[in-house]
């Protein structure tokens, strides 16, 4: 795989990244890669560290009380870690919260003017992003005036969205797009998802509804307690037996065995030795 | 009835006065959730640097100076001693700007002593009467500083990148911060604001009928407390509110002290605070703030 020295490569590369919230590890020196312009995906559990991945290329981390212990994160071959979040920013990664955090207060332009306060294009770069916003999203530009606390959860899915591209990105991370949306939103927010990234940006889709995030990526990263535990391209994956149990909910009784099996082989945890 | 009127406006004058250093209380609230007991001693900066600046290079400039110099020393505040505690917890931080409160006013009161130091105002004494009503032009000039000022925070608050910063990091600093706002810089930015408003204040505390600026100056700009509370701490309409409700209801009852001595001397320096805990027992958020909600 290039980039493993985790200076090289093109996109987003994350390399043996290691997280912890103080005596609590996190993460354990995960690997992946986004290349330019591909939706990758990253699948997992509650509590498997999938927003401590986010956080951590984001530099958020220390609203958490956490921090990476080692390990190095890099877009294009320049170095994100040790980097403030605007920096970030400012170099490209746009993430777009799990839980949507829509400013609830401010209105819907609002939103989106915040949402380009890290951006380096200037008044016409501003511009041209909420062009594309709005056209993305109509609905964006109707309610312009509402405050964005009385939107639905799928118009604050919208918003959260389009305000993460006015940063206009290289690369959007999703966090949990779809969680608590109605099917028929969720799918509405897959299409758009493919969209921004036919329009030429990388996609980091984390997500628990595995059956959605295969369909959208390209390549997919499954992450266990911490650890990235299967990697590969996202149609094997959905192929696998392993994947089909655990995250697409398919069960047969031999699988159901497995799994038991599975249970008592998988490695003890070792997350308290600080 | 002209004396009511009379009273009225002295009370909207001293109100929009108050209503200034309440807007700086909330500015800071908002933007750090640090509630800042060291608000008065900023205010008492203010008015001192202008005070002995005015009889060197005039009013104006002095009061210029003033003003910087009070946005100077909150920013100093901010950076040298706010930014060391980040990521304590709210309440360690308000304490931490008590202590800053001493060291300063402490300062402060030994440099002025027993003074009265004269802010060199070009007002004077001059009274303004119309009718039956008289109104020292201080009152007047006060309430067009203060009503000027608070329209342009608000625009700035409204409309520009500054206010959607301080906006989006007032409602959630982790969000604000993955949409490339500097949180450090919002909460200078907020300290200074405030300072510069509170040496504004300084000012209009110290004018005719006040003597001057002195030690107890920073007990007058103690009321803006209850004026910022009363409002609910995070809201600046609020502060607005709460500064003339306390405006006008400590000149009411200064005003109409001979006719309540039932209720004993000073009733105008107690009016706030009752005013402010009657509304806290119906409205415990303040009557603009936001009531903690979660939503499940």
């Amino acid at each position: 795989m290039g980039g493993s020295d985790g200076s090289g490569g093109s996109g987003l590369v994350v390399h043996d990244l290691s997280v912890g919230y103080g005596p609590v590890r996190a993460l354990r020196q995960v690997s992946l890669e986004v290349p330019e312009g591909a939706v990758v995906t990253v699948l997992g559990g509650n509590g498997a560290g999938k927003s401590t991945l986010l956080r951590a290329v984001c530099r958020t981390l220390s609203f958490h009380g956490g921090a990476v212990t080692g390990g190095t994160v890099s877009l294009n071959g320049r170095r994100l870690d040790g980097l403030s979040p605007d920096r970030v920013v400012a170099a490209g990664v746009s993430q777009i919260p799990e839980g949507r955090r829509v400013f609830a207060r401010m209105t819907v332009a609002d939103n989106l003017r915040a949402g380009a306060l890290g951006a380096t294009g200037g008044r016409t770069g501003r511009a041209a992003a909420l062009r594309r916003v709005h056209e993305l999203f109509p609905v964006l530009a109707d309610r312009a005036q509402q405050r964005a606390g009385l939107l639905s959860g799928g118009e604050q899915q919208m918003l959260a969205v389009g305000r993460g591209l006015m940063a206009t990105p290289r690369i959007l991370l999703l966090d949990e797009p779809s969680l608590g949306l109605a099917p028929l939103m969720a799918e509405r927010i897959a299409d758009t998802v493919r969209e921004i990234n036919a329009q030429g940006t990388s996609i980091l889709l984390v997500e628990q509804n595995a059956a959605l995030a295969l369909r959208l990526a390209s390549r997919a990263y499954v992450l266990e307690v911490g650890e990235v535990t299967l990697s590969g391209p996202a149609d094997e994956l959905a192929a696998s037996d392993e994947v089909r149990r655990r995250y697409l909910g398919v069960v047969d009784e031999d699988a159901a065995a497995d799994a038991e099996g599975a249970r008592t082989t998988h490695p003890a945890l070792t997350r308290w030795k600080g | 009835m002209s004396t009511f009127a009379e009273l009225l406006l002295n009370g909207v004058s001293m109100g929009s006065v108050y209503a200034l250093i309440a807007l700086g209380f909330v500015v800071i609230f908002r933007a750090t959730e640090v509630v800042n007991f060291a608000h008065a001693s900023l205010l008492l900066a203010g008015g001192y640097v202008t005070a002995t600046l005015h009889d060197d290079i005039g009013f104006w400039p002095a009061l210029l100076v003033g003003i910087a110099g009070a946005a100077v020393v909150g920013a100093a505040v901010e950076f040298l001693v706010m930014r060391r505690y980040r990521g304590s917890d709210h309440s360690v931080l308000a304490i931490v700007t008590i202590g800053v409160d001493i060291l300063l006013t402490t300062e402060l009161t030994r440099r002025i002593g027993t003074d009265v130091l004269p802010l060199g105002d070009p007002w004077g004494d001059a009274v303004l009467t119309i009718g039956p009503i008289s109104l020292a032009h201080t009152r007047i000039a006060a309430f067009v500083a203060a009503a000027l000022l608070i329209t342009v925070f608000l625009l700035a608050f409204r409309y520009t990148s500054w206010g959607v910063a301080m906006r989006a990091a007032a409602e959630s600093p982790e969000t604000a911060a993955l949409m490339g706002v500097r949180l450090g810089r919002v909460s200078l930015g907020a300290w200074a604001v405030a300072g510069g408003l509170a040496a504004v204040a300084a000012l209009f505390l110290t004018v005719f009928p006040t003597p001057g600026l002195e030690r107890a100056t920073s007990l007058a700009a103690l009321k803006a407390f209850p004026a910022a509370i009363l409002g609910g701490l995070d809201s600046t309409t609020g502060a607005l509110v709460g500064g003339l409700l306390v405006g006008v209801t400590e000149s009411l009852a200064t005003g109409y002290q001979s006719e309540l001595t039932f209720l004993g001397r000073g009733l105008g320096d107690l009016a706030p605070y009752l005013v402010m805990m009657v509304i806290l027992l119906i409205r415990p958020a303040g009557l603009f703030g936001t009531k903690e909600l979660a939503r499940v």
